[in-house]
């Protein structure tokens, strides 16, 4: 099996404010693979990024992105790689086609080269392709993002929380293209903190407070998970979650959009119906539920 | 070269679309060449001055008539004595007192001596000094005019009286302009090339397109060459506009000297002010930082650059500040290049400084612009 980016051991510790953004990070990510980087902000995915695209030193460990050390071969690297920074970093105030134009240059090649790899996404905003960088919508912004980490075709390519702040029908659209890329043979990283994304990636690792929890693809950290979760839904949800969080038996309960999600230790889930009715809950509904990612990683992460 | 010419494209469009920065570039050598030499005179005009005439001769209403004829002084009603004369001085109303006494006329006769006082308001230092040296070379003009009237030619002759008349060398009718302009031309290049590198390397940041530079295959030197020559060239426009609309369209001032030594100097000086620039701005996250950082700078650099006060009446340590400040030898080079009309020979020392700030600044800034962002 081959690899595109892999991670030894990475450590990084910032003096100020003292955090420790990153601990003995391992992973790999197989050439030609989608591979998500799931965890809430603050996690050290940024982090991670700036390492892997040179930008950034570790304290510890090393690094390899398309079989080249991130420090000794930084060079060669650059050419490689493709980096959407989580934050808008194009020039507002170029248009759309001048940026693009721009950063296919600095890698020393034409838009024309690299068109097959954006085209499909690229089309989308060719028709402001004379607007300001500035005066696009999120949606487009990002699209531009893509079409210019992606225009010198490069081998591996990292994109940080690329869906923040971008609206659901976007999303979809976005991870569409993701999957488009992968096909044409690009590896990526993405990095997000949306469960509901995690499931679209080949492979994912769990990260949080600079630590890795679990790497695997999404189904089998799914198959993993290893008792029984039930959901609990009623009309008065406060009081339900603090009411269920009374029950003997909780293993753990945690509200979930409309519903409280809840593994127990031992005994039937019958007697926590029955305790529940005597609280004051008549109404109160309890079903088995396969779990989704977010279980995974609210487990992982008590 | 591709690389580094995409560079220079983004780099004007992004001038040209700044409509203030594009403004400003046009505008401030026209209006700030045309208006601060003229503010910054230090001719002295209209300087109160009160007469407290105890003799009323004709005698003393002659010197007060040749006094005012001078054009520098206002006559002010001060009263008739030399007490209300002091309290005008502390309401702020005069400048300069000056009392004739009594005799004065009697005793020029008789004695052939008589003494008369100045009393100058201090507050405003330069007022009062220049004021009493006007006041001072007319009395001693009217003094010669005395001695040819009271005393026989013949003995005025062996009296062995010693005469001074002074010509100005290289600005005959000592006027301000042609001290002053080149001295602010050389001035708003500063601030040009200072303000805008540094802004303008600090703006990427802040916005974050630094970032993908950074990730690009591009060279630093390629970075930094982008990033000088624009302003290079913006710096040259300037220069020209106001050498060649403002100096000598308003002013009528045109160089002694050769117009290649002026521009081959501009072009050492400007690499030197835009290293420092980028080397400040290496130390800034945001422009308002960097602005904060660059004003500090440029205060001393323009309070102790010689442009208004002369470097030789600096305290020593003064003195060693503007010796390292850039600006002094650029203010410098210009004014005998424009005014004397020196030539390289007589400014090569000062040619030298500038290449060694040049070299020296750049490496800095180089050695501080790291690709890899700790």
């Amino acid at each position: 099996m081959n690899y595109d980016i892999e991670v030894d051991n990475i450590s990084k510790q910032f003096v100020k404010p003292d955090v420790q953004a990153l601990e003995d990070i391992n992973f790999n990510v197989k050439t030609g693979s989608l591979f998500g980087l799931i965890g809430a902000d603050g996690a050290g995915k940024t982090t991670l990024f700036r390492i892997l695209t040179t930008l950034l030193l570790a304290d510890n460990g090393s690094a390899k992105v398309h079989g080249r050390d991130v420090v000794k071969d930084f060079k060669i690297l650059r050419s490689l790689i493709g980096y959407m920074p989580g934050r808008f970093s194009l020039y507002t105030d170029l248009s759309v086609e001048e940026n693009l134009q721009f950063f296919a240059t600095l890698h020393k090649t034409t838009i024309e080269a690299g068109y097959h790899l954006i085209k499909d996404i690229y089309r989308q905003i060719e028709p402001f392709k004379n607007r300001r960088a500035g005066q696009l919508s999120g949606g487009m912004k990002q699209k531009l993002a893509l079409s210019c980490a992606l225009i010198h075709q490069p081998k591996v390519l990292f994109l940080d929380e690329p869906t923040t702040g971008v609206d659901a029908v976007s999303r979809k659209e976005f991870w569409n293209m993701l999957k488009n890329i992968k096909n044409q043979g690009v590896t990526i990283l993405v990095s997000t903190p949306y469960m509901d994304e995690a499931v679209l990636c080949d492979e994912i690792a769990l990260i949080q407070n600079g630590k890795i929890l679990s790497i695997a693809p999404p189904s089998t950290i799914i198959a993993q998970f290893p008792d029984v979760l039930y959901s609990v839904s009623g009309s008065q949800i406060g009081k339900l979650l603090e009411d269920v969080s009374k029950f003997q038996d909780i293993k753990s309960c945690f509200s979930f959009g409309d519903t409280i999600h809840v593994t127990l230790n031992q005994g039937d889930i019958k007697g926590l119906q029955k305790e529940l009715i005597q609280r004051g809950h008549p109404e109160v509904v309890i079903d088995t539920i396969v779990p989704t990612i977010e279980d995974c990683f609210i487990r992982l992460m008590q | 070269m591709r690389v580094l010419l995409a560079l220079l494209k983004k780099e004007f469009r992004q001038i040209r679309r700044n409509r203030v920065l594009a403004m400003m570039i046009v505008m401030l050598p026209v209006i700030q060449l045309t208006i601060l030499p003229l503010a910054a005179d230090y001719e002295l005009k209209h300087i109160k001055l009160g007469i407290i005439d105890d003799d009323h001769s004709t005698l003393s209403q002659e010197l007060t008539n040749k006094i005012m004829s001078s054009g520098y002084f206002n006559l002010v009603d001060v009263g008739q004595s030399y007490t209300q004369g002091l309290e005008q001085i502390e309401r702020d109303k005069v400048d300069l007192l000056l009392e004739i006494p009594s005799q004065f006329s009697q005793n020029l006769h008789k004695k052939g001596t008589e003494s008369l006082s100045i009393s100058a308001n201090a507050i405003n230092g330069v007022k009062a000094n220049v004021g009493s040296v006007y006041l001072t070379q007319i009395l001693q003009s009217y003094n010669v005019e005395m001695l040819h009237k009271l005393i026989p030619e013949t003995m005025y002759a062996n009296s062995g009286a010693i005469l001074t008349s002074s010509r100005y060398l290289f600005n005959d009718n000592l006027k301000y302009p042609p001290f002053m302009v080149p001295g602010i031309l050389a001035l708003l290049v500063t601030m040009i090339g200072g303000y805008m590198s540094s802004l303008n390397v600090v703006k990427e940041k802040e916005m974050g397109t630094i970032e993908q530079i950074n990730v690009s295959p591009i060279k630093k030197y390629q970075f930094i060459l982008g990033k000088l020559i624009p302003f290079l060239i913006i710096g040259f426009v300037v220069f020209s506009i106001g050498l060649f609309i403002v100096a000598r369209g308003v002013y009528g001032i045109v160089p002694r000297g050769s117009y290649l030594l002026i521009y081959s100097y501009l072009f050492i000086y400007l690499i030197a002010i835009l290293g420092f620039g980028l080397l400040l701005s290496s130390f800034a996250e945001t422009q308002q930082q960097s602005m904060s950082i660059t004003f500090f700078f440029m205060m001393i650099f323009i309070l102790m650059s010689g442009l208004f006060t002369p470097i030789q009446s600096m305290p020593e340590w003064a003195q060693w500040i503007a010796a390292f400040n850039p600006v002094t030898y650029f203010i410098k080079v210009m004014r005998m290049v424009v005014l004397k009309g020196s030539t390289f020979m007589d400014i090569r020392r000062y040619y030298l400084i500038m290449v060694a700030f040049g070299i020296v600044l750049n490496t800095l800034a180089i050695w501080r612009y790291k690709k890899t962002i700790d």
